[in-house]
């Protein structure tokens, strides 16, 4: 991302300390993730510590500072897809894919999170990849979800 | 996220009521067009099952057809198990809703209705009219033709899953399009607004709201008249109103469904407020994870600017009023009011110390009011049908209604809404069907990692705000998560506890640690390595968690820990005592074992077994086979033998 | 003035003051980690716990952050009081049992044993370090990170500070001593951080007295002259 793009993204926001969150999210959209040089540049450029800056980057699950994959998978662990089995499903995927959860594959392929609820609580165990929502997930159907992505 | 800014088109501004009622027209035209309309439920809960997919494949087959009818959105109508729900309205005939609609369905159903065919099949409900609760009115489908093949079909009351509810806080989703002002203005939506800024004076307001009863719907179920009064009463020329719509409970969705079908009633109930209490300025926090949610908020905030019912006089009252939306970053702690306002400020969401209360000193110290998107959404209702209709509903201290999602394992998944005070035997019985699979009832959790489970022989418990923390649990934001017999209590409080120690902001010691500990203690006890000596230490990790700790993440923490030791002691003492978990779910304590004599060797076991623990020969034409075997020691406790094997051949111990 | 009570005893205090503050200068013993005068107080330890009832209402509160108002009654050792407290002392030797602070204050307590799989970390998380960098040095080179049980403190990517001027205040500050500093030839280093940077020699004495980067810092921030940090304190006086 060059520093243009990011003191455009900076500029949209009127360069607000108050902004930081949403100019951070903004540039992950961009970058699928936060690179140490768009964060060092970000501290430079709004004159704000770097230490605040890694502060917010860790404190909140949306933002990740290492590269992710092509394809997120995200599988629900809230309460109703946990009571549902949502942990077998998360772990056949780890198991299929070689990661754990938080963790991407070494083609830089897929990665692996888990997330609490997403609100299909009707469908679960729920995954979500892409932002496409497989619900009424079962072990066996792990392998076709990831043959549609592969 | 980036706000856009409203045009601010002129000839579009509402100035007073005169304008409101020419839009309520405009609205009307459109909620009930001269010709067929078809509205396709796209909330999150109808896109997760492919409404998209209907909603697209109808305006296809509408198109291509050259059909004279309408496709369009709306929000949830509240049985999500049996999304996609679709619902076809022709002048004259009665509404009727179909469920599980596939785009193959969808197109068959176009067809028939052309025709003036009903599709007996996937039929759902039908409605002969609607109920406008704002505006105490019934408005009349005014049914000329019944059609034929509807015998039988019950009418939207007579389901059983919406026979005891009462929409309030829901009375927009799933009959409007949330992209429409219009539609929302023509069903009563902004009258009440008119009503407060033109005929009410700001305390007659906070009167109205204090008699009324209404409690705080986000979890703590304060007073929210008596909230509003105390920020009216700081002096100061900026104040601040602030929703908080960051949802973390998992398994609580009701939130997301009133911002993605009616996001209007949030706006006009936050006018209101800020009106009351004196404040110009609002945000709306939405919980990062809510995509669709932050989408409708945008185009609803600025279609209100568009017409004039956010910005400068509004309504011709002198009044002026502005929202600002602010997009989560992904922590349950943002939820709790102080680290709401930290996060706004570009902070992290760590909480503060509430010795000077938020209503004196919040958002940039300035007096601010937050309160729960279901609060702001009842305020229009209370204001136009008055505070005594609504201290009606409801019990003694809780007053009006709260909407519940109830899932788990109960039939009938889904948003629910019913007065206070009625029994959760009902709800989970009655409204929500039962268990499925014929299995026993073994407790309903509320209130989410801050709640309690509630055994069965607490089932008649009316569900208000003060029995449900009598008995160790708590309203919370309104989930409500139904297990049976195959949930295991240990595991349902170690869940809980990883939730948390994981979303505590790790400021103070005792949240921090005490969370970390506890889970480790839970995690001991499913592997079957707990000791006696490990509930009591519980109960007092638990205690000085709630009593030490800073802010209610802390302070609630261990609910869910103490009350499934408080009524299923007995599951704790039986992991502990004897190393087995009688629900069969903490897998270090689980032995799968395959019967021989049941066993038909087909082989499919080990081939799926991830641990290649299996063993045995097939049985083929030629061959004799030999009854499959799972070593113990390789098993890693998946369960895919279990759920591949066809002929109920594998146990579990 | 403020009057109000500690343990039954009357005491007073300023408006502005915290009870902690005003209780340490009547001789009450209550024990703190995360509290320092130089500093904002934090309320992250929660040793510091006390009840007070206030309009008939009594709860835990942590002392170094409660204000005082006129007649509040404060307890420093209720029941509710030392169980809290000495659970809290409980974890935090959990935490750091290696800690000599931690094992006297814990002993003082009458916290005999920890009922907890020992870890093996030695930082407490009590924040002082990053509060005088950011509040008094105004460096900005540590703070909090991640968050929950994940949760630490230290340089952006744990990597070394690049804003770090070598003070030592963390260091001073740091009441478990867990950061640490040493000199040696023309460098000094903050241990915790890896921070080592090269030493300005005295004009005078040729002794080195505090590290380049610091003194360039200081002429940035204070607009000073060019030569101002030639000759170290001991050869000017």
């Amino acid at each position: 991302m060059t520093t243009s793009e990011i003191d455009s993204i900076i500029r949209q926001y009127e360069g607000k300390e108050s902004q930081l969150l949403a100019i951070l999210q903004d540039i992950q959209i961009k970058e699928k993730y936060l690179p140490k040089e768009s964060l060092e540049y970000v501290s430079q450029k709004m004159q704000i510590p770097l230490t605040k800056i890694f502060q917010i980057a860790t404190f909140y699950n949306a933002l990740s500072l290492k590269p992710r994959g092509k394809h997120k998978i995200d599988v629900c662990l809230g309460t109703a897809c946990h009571v549902r089995g949502g942990e077998r499903i998360l772990e056949k995927l780890e198991r299929e894919l070689g990661i754990s959860a938080g963790e991407t594959t070494k083609d830089r392929k897929f990665t692996l999170e888990s997330v609490r609820c997403l609100g299909c609580c009707s469908l679960g165990p729920v995954a979500v990849v892409d932002g496409k929502v497989f619900g009424r997930l079962s072990q066996e159907k792990v392998g076709s979800l990831l043959k549609e992505f592969k | 996220m980036r706000e856009e800014r409203g045009r601010g088109q002129g000839m579009m501004k509402i100035h007073d009521k005169i304008d409101l009622e020419k839009i309520r027209e405009e609205g009307l035209k459109k909620l009930f067009p001269k010709e067929t309309k078809i509205s396709v439920g796209m909330a999150t809960c109808g896109l997760s099952t492919g409404a998209d997919k209907v909603y697209e494949t109808l305006l296809k087959e509408v198109g291509r057809l050259k059909l004279p009818f309408q496709v369009g959105q709306t929000g949830c109508i509240g049985f999500c198990q049996r999304e996609p729900v679709l619902d076809i309205l022709t002048p004259g005939r009665p509404r009727i809703f179909y469920q599980e609609v596939t785009p193959e369905k969808a197109i068959e159903l176009v067809h028939r209705w052309d025709k003036e065919e009903v599709v007996k099949d996937w039929l759902f409900f039908k409605m002969e009219g609607e109920e406008w609760i704002g505006e105490d009115k019934w408005f009349d489908y005014s049914i000329q033709t019944d059609l034929k093949g509807l015998d039988g079909t019950p009418s939207y009351q007579q389901v059983p899953f919406y026979q005891k509810q009462l929409k309030i806080a829901l009375r927009n989703c799933g009959f409007i399009n949330p992209d429409h002002i219009e539609e929302y203005i023509a069903r009563g939506g902004y009258f009440a607004l008119g009503k407060a800024l033109l005929e009410m004076k700001p305390e007659e307001i906070i009167e109205e709201v204090k008699r009324s009863g209404l409690r705080g719907r986000g979890g703590a179920g304060f007073p929210t008249g008596s909230k509003w009064e105390s920020c009216r009463r700081v002096k100061g020329d900026q104040k601040f109103v602030l929703c908080n719509a960051d949802e973390g409970d998992p398994g609580a969705y009701m939130d997301r469904s009133v911002l993605e079908g009616d996001p209007h009633s949030v706006i006009e109930g936050m006018i209101i407020g800020a009106y009351a209490i004196g404040a110009h300025e609002g945000f709306i926090y939405v919980r990062d994870e809510y995509p669709l949610a932050i989408q409708k908020l945008q185009v609803a905030v600025r279609q209100a600017e568009e017409f004039g019912l956010l910005g400068d006089n509004i309504l011709g009252s002198g009044f002026s009023f502005r929202i600002h939306l602010f997009r989560g970053g992904g922590a349950f702690v943002c939820g709790e009011s102080t680290a709401l306002m930290a996060s706004i400020e570009g902070k992290v969401g760590e909480p503060r110390a509430k010795h000077i209360h938020t209503t004196e000193s919040g958002l940039w110290e300035k007096p601010s009011n937050l309160n729960n998107v279901e609060t702001w959404n009842n305020v229009p209702v209370i204001i136009s049908r008055g505070s005594e209709w609504y201290s009606k509903i409801g019990t003694d201290k809780s007053k009006g209604t709260k909407v519940f999602s109830i899932v788990g394992k109960v039939n009938n998944t889904g948003l629910i809404e019913v007065p206070m005070g009625i029994t959760l035997r009902e709800i989970v019985y009655e409204i929500g069907g039962g268990i499925p699979d014929g299995k026993k009832f073994k407790a309903v959790q509320t209130g989410g990692p801050s709640g309690g489970c509630i055994p069965e022989s607490l089932l008649d418990l009316p569900v208000d705000f003060d029995r449900l923390t009598e008995v160790g649990s708590m309203m919370g934001s309104g989930g409500m998560i139904v297990m049976d017999e195959s949930t295991c209590m240990v595991d349902v409080a170690k869940y809980f506890m990883n939730f948390l120690k994981d979303e505590s902001c790790g400021k103070c010691t005792s949240c921090r640690e005490g969370t970390k500990r506890m889970h480790e203690i839970l995690t001991e006890i499913s592997e079957g390595r707990g000791k006696p000596e490990h509930i009591p230490l519980l109960e007092e990790l638990g205690w000085v968690t709630a009593e030490a700790s800073l802010c209610q993440l802390g302070g609630t923490a261990p609910n869910p820990v103490l009350s499934t030791i408080r009524y299923f002691r007995e599951e704790y003492e039986e992991h502990i005592l004897n190393k087995r978990c009688p629900a069969k779910v903490c897998r270090a304590l689980l032995k799968y074992r395959i019967l021989p004599e049941t066993c038909t060797m087909c082989g499919r076991c080990a081939k799926v077994c991830p641990a290649d623990a299996i063993t045995g020969k097939r049985k083929t034409k030629k061959e004799e086979g030999i009854p499959f075997k799972i070593d113990e020691e390789k098993c890693i406790k998946c369960g895919m033998c279990f759920d591949t094997c066809k002929f109920n051949a594998i146990e579990v111990q | 003035m403020l009057s109000f009570t500690i343990d039954g005893q009357p005491v007073e205090g300023k408006e502005g003051q915290n009870v902690l503050e005003v209780a340490l200068d009547a001789g009450f013993d209550i024990p703190h980690l995360c509290y320092n005068e130089n500093v904002k107080p934090y309320g992250a330890c929660r040793l510091c716990l006390v009840e007070i009832s206030r309009k008939g209402r009594s709860r835990l509160t942590t002392s170094c952050n409660y204000p005082v108002m006129e007649g509040l009654e404060v307890f420093t050792s209720s029941d509710k009081v030392l169980r809290a407290r000495r659970m809290v002392m409980e974890l935090l030797l959990a935490r750091c049992p290696g800690s000599k602070l931690l094992q006297e204050m814990a002993k003082e307590m009458g916290v005999e044993e920890v009922r907890f799989k020992k870890e093996d970390k030695d930082c407490i998380l009590c924040g002082l370090c990053a509060r005088v960098c950011e509040e008094v040095v105004g460096a900005n080179a540590i703070q909090f990170a991640f968050r929950g049980d994940r949760r630490d403190i230290g340089p952006p990517f744990m990597e070394e500070p690049k804003d770090c001027i070598a003070c030592g205040a963390c260091v001073t500050i740091c009441p478990v001593d867990v950061i640490g500093m040493k000199e040696e030839g023309d460098e000094r280093t903050i241990l915790r951080w890896n921070r080592t940077l090269k030493m300005k020699p005295c004009k005078v004495c040729g002794n080195y007295f505090a590290p380049w980067f610091q003194l360039e810092k200081f002429k940035e921030k204070a607009k000073l002259p060019k030569d101002f940090f030639e000759i170290c304190y001991t050869c000017r006086s």
